[in-house]
Order: structure tokens, then sequence, then C-alpha cells
């Protein structure tokens, strides 16, 4: 076949993948448990329409065909394993309506990924392992590109995602979505697993590492299916309007040289107006609802901060009342060393300081935005051998070079 | 559990410790030390001349060679070690980013082998 023909084939294959990987393994898997045969059905099917498409042409319905062809595969593996009798409901399930004309005609089933994130995220699984395993079944990112952004050795993070699934399998872990007096508390499970995808730009204290996973991108994408899937979810919106307001301000992190700028010394111009309007969209409506947690009060912070685009100057006060709300419901170290740096802006160094010493000292021993926080309040009550030696502290448990580089410039 | 962070440099990174104590490269260094300390996971540690200084030696058929330079001719060398107490792989990696030496050349991070050390010299 011609070359736009094959190109066009790949491309519709890449897109289909990537929108409707997700899907495709919710549904394959919500009968069976199973979330690798789904996966690895799934991947066979992809590399059949690789063979098939180019030379056939791109099919009417592409999820459908991917979904057909993944389904005979999956029965192969079903029928392989010898578990004929416990296996039946399951193959009946997957032969039924499963002609490619009926498919190819319905563009409809149904979207199951909701069940899928409560899977992630059930109490049951490691807490560490409900992000990899989102990303890896609802994104289909591979075990080594997670490895990349938890700091863990590929080989490792698949055995860790094996043995997740194997759990799953076994049994115990719904496929259903939590009833109403659970909800709030599994919901707020599978928030977390997303956020943590996204891992935060501490850039609202001066200097601390920004310990970002480089997968913004991908926390947004689960935000929005999520929200799409539970429009009603006041805290999943405030979520996503979290992760726009901080994304809005990556182009104003770094200057041409690639040097680290903080927060407070950004230009708001850099910042991308687009994300803020999108997030204070999404703030808005989630306060509609009344039900204010978490996420929407990290949100509201951010909010605040994005205000400096208009007015030229940053409501502190404002900041930190948002904090004093916050800490009632996080205690987090992250959650408490913003509010020093907040109160140190709104009431003056000591009290900022006064907020840190509150903070256990053996929670902080492996925390760096503590003492790059300690390190700007010392420097600016002109504690000099003092704010060296908390500099050298944050210097030392940086990752990111440039904020390395800024702390030791500022250190003198 | 201990483990050993092996640290490797490129040329100029080598060159860097020419620098006087001032500057930034060893600060870093000075601030990755105290947090280690701090932290109470620091064992040892140890630098190592330039790759150059280093001579190889092998006994082949009862003949022996030796060899100017390192063991392995590539761009980056083992430039020093740092032996840390940690619970798991991985605190032993979130120490590895951050040390300096993983932002210019790389890290590399191994448990040690006690049990095979015990073995192998006193044959217990």
């Amino acid at each position: 076949m011609n070359e736009i023909h094959q190109e066009d084939a790949h491309r519709t294959i890449e897109r289909v993948a990537r929108e409707s990987y997700g899907r495709l393994v919710a549904y394959l898997s919500v009968h069976t448990h199973d979330l690798a045969s789904a996966e690895d059905a799934l991947s066979n099917a992809l590399v059949s329409a690789l063979n098939h498409w180019p030379r056939e042409g791109v099919p009417k319905n592409p999820e459908a065909w991917l979904l057909t062809a993944a389904r005979h595969s999956l029965i192969d593996v079903i029928r392989h394993q010898q578990v004929v009798l416990e296996s039946e409901p399951t193959i009946k399930f997957l032969t039924e309506n499963s002609t490619e004309t009926t498919l190819s005609t319905s563009t409809q089933f149904p979207d199951e990924r909701l069940k899928l994130l409560f899977v992630c995220a059930h109490p049951a699984i490691d807490p560490a392992m409900h992000t990899p395993l989102m990303l890896q079944t609802v994104l289909g990112l591979d075990a080594a590109r997670i490895a990349q952004a938890f700091l863990i050795a590929p080989k490792t993070m698949g055995q860790r995602l094996f043995r997740a699934k194997t759990k799953i399998r076994g049994g115990g872990i719904p496929f259903e979505i939590p009833q109403a007096p659970d909800l709030p508390e599994r919901l707020d499970a599978v928030l977390e697993a997303i956020y943590a995808a996204f891992g935060l730009g501490w850039d609202d204290m001066a200097g601390a590492d920004q310990c970002g996973r480089d997968l913004a991108e991908e926390a947004m994408w689960l935000a929005r299916v999520l929200l799409k899937l539970m429009p009603g979810e006041a805290e999943v919106q405030g979520l996503l309007a979290l992760m726009l307001y901080c994304e809005a301000r990556r182009p104003a992190r770094r200057d041409a040289k690639g040097r680290y700028i903080p927060l407070s010394e950004q230009n708001p111009e850099k910042w991308l107006g687009s994300l803020i309007d999108e997030a204070e969209r999404h703030l808005a409506k989630a306060f509609q609802h009344g039900h204010v947690g978490r996420f929407q009060l990290e949100a509201a912070i951010q909010s605040v901060h994005a205000e400096r685009a208009h007015t030229g100057r940053t409501d502190w006060s404002a900041i930190v009342l948002f904090y004093e709300q916050l800490l009632k419901v996080s205690s987090a170290l992250g959650t408490r060393a913003g509010y020093a740096a907040a109160v140190a802006e709104a009431n003056g160094p000591e009290a900022g300081l006064a907020v840190l010493e509150s903070i256990h000292a053996e929670a902080v021993a492996h925390y760096q935005p503590y003492w790059a926080v300690q390190a700007h309040l010392l420097r600016r009550l002109g504690k000099t051998r003092e704010a060296s030696a908390a500099y050298d502290r944050a210097i030392g448990l940086a990752e990111d070079p440039a904020v390395r580089e800024f702390l030791i410039q500022k250190r003198g | 559990m201990q483990f050993a962070l092996m640290i490797y440099h490129t040329p100029e990174e080598f060159e860097m410790r020419k620098n006087d104590y001032s500057h930034p490269h060893l600060g870093a260094w000075r601030g990755y030390y105290k947090a280690l300390v701090e932290a109470k996971v620091y064992v040892s540690a140890n630098a190592l001349e330039l790759p150059e200084t280093g001579t190889t030696v092998r006994v082949k058929d009862g003949k022996r060679r030796v060899q100017d330079g390192p063991y392995a001719d590539t761009k980056e060398q083992l430039a020093g070690f740092i032996v840390l107490e940690l619970p798991s792989v991985d605190a032993a990696l979130e120490w590895a980013a951050r040390c300096p030496g993983a932002s210019i050349g790389a890290v590399e991070v191994r448990p040690l082998a006690p049990e095979a050390m015990r073995r192998g010299f006193t044959g217990e």
C-alpha cells in the first residue's frame, strides 16, 4: 500500500491507543479481574492493528476493532489457562456480541475506567503502588517510564507492578464504585494517587526543591478523566484546578539560561493565562458544591498567588487563612512548611520560624523545603551563621541542580 | 543495610577538583555531606586520585601484565564512593539523586555484601 495510507494507519493506532487504552483495559478486566491478561491482549491487538490497518485501511470504528481483536486474544489466553469450568461465564461474556459487524456499528461500550481507578487505589494495595498502577493500566505507560519518575530500578518497578496485579486477580478487590459511606475515603485515595503523579512544584517557598515527576501531563489527563466520570465531586474539580495553577507557572520557573526562579521573583506575564482561567472556572464550580476539602484549599492558595498577575501583589494574609483551614484536614510536612513560609510573609520572619520550630526535628532530616524556608527566614533576621547552616542542609538535600545552584548563590 | 554510592566523574568534573574552597561546586558537596551526617545515614567515604594515576595489574599464564591507567577505558571514571546505612534501596536511590555527582556524571548504587566478604576472607 502507499505510504500515506501507512502513515495514516500508524497515526490512528497511536491516537486510539492513547485515548482508548484505559477504556479497553478496564472493559476487558472488569469481569476477569485480570489486568495483566487484559493488557497483554490489548498489546496483541495493537500489534495486529499495525499489521492489518496499513494494508486494509483503518476500520470505521478503530476502538471496536481493537476490542474485538483483544477479546479473541484474551479468549485464547483463558482457554490456555485450562480453568474452563471457572472461566465459562467469562468466555460467555467475551464472546457475546463479539462479531466485528456488531461492534463496528455500535460505537458504545461501557466506560469502566472509574472502577479501574478505584481498584488501583484500593486500600489492600500498597499505597506506593497506587500511582504506578494507574499510570500503567489507565494510560498504558510502560514500567521503565514509570520507574524513571519514581526513582526506582526499572526491573524492581516491573516486579512490584506484577505483584500488585497478582493481588488484584487473586480476588478480594472488587471492581466496583464504592458505596456512599466509604466513598469519600476511597475517592481521596484515588485523588492522592493522581496528585502523586503530578508532584508539586514547591515554588511558593523560596528555594525549595521541586520534586516534579515529569508526569504533569499524565496526571492532568487522569484528573480530567475522573472529572468526566464524577462531574459532581468538588474535590476532583479542586485537584484539577490545583494542577492547572501549578502547570501555568511552568514557563516562569526558569530563566533563559535555565536558572531557577522562585515564585516570588517570577514574572507573571510568563504564566500561562489560559490555564489559570481554566483553573479559576474549575475552582469556582467546586466551591459551589459547598464541600470544601484539601485540594480545593490548596487550589485556593494557588489562586491567590495567581492574582498577582492582575494586582501586582500577593495577599499573604489570605494565603495564611487558607493554610489554617488546610491544616485542619492535612498535617503533611509540605502543608506545615508552606504555612510557615506564608506566616513569615504576613507576620514577619520570627512568626514563621516559630511555626517551623513546632515541626518535629526527626521528620525533617530528609525534607528539603523545611531547610530552604528556615534558611530564608534566618537570613531575613540577619542571623548569618545559622542561615548558612540551614542553607547547607537545603543544598545537600536538593535534587534539582538548578535549585541547588540558586541556594548556593543565596548562601554566598 | 549498607549501600555503596559509587561516584563516576567526567573528565570535566575531575578538573573541578582544582577549584578553591569557596567555589559553588564544592559548596554542593559540602552541603551534601552535612545533610548525610545530620540525617544519620553516613558511614564512610573516600575519594580516589585521578584515573591516569591508576595502574592495572593482571597475572596471565603466570606472567605479569601491567597497564597504565584504570581498568576500563571509559569516559566516566570511578572518582570515589560513599557508604550509607539505610533501610532500603529506595532510600539509597533518593540519596543518590541528591548527590551532586549525579547531575554531572553518574552514581551507581549497590548493596554491600558483608556475607560474601566474610565467607571469602575467613571461610566461615
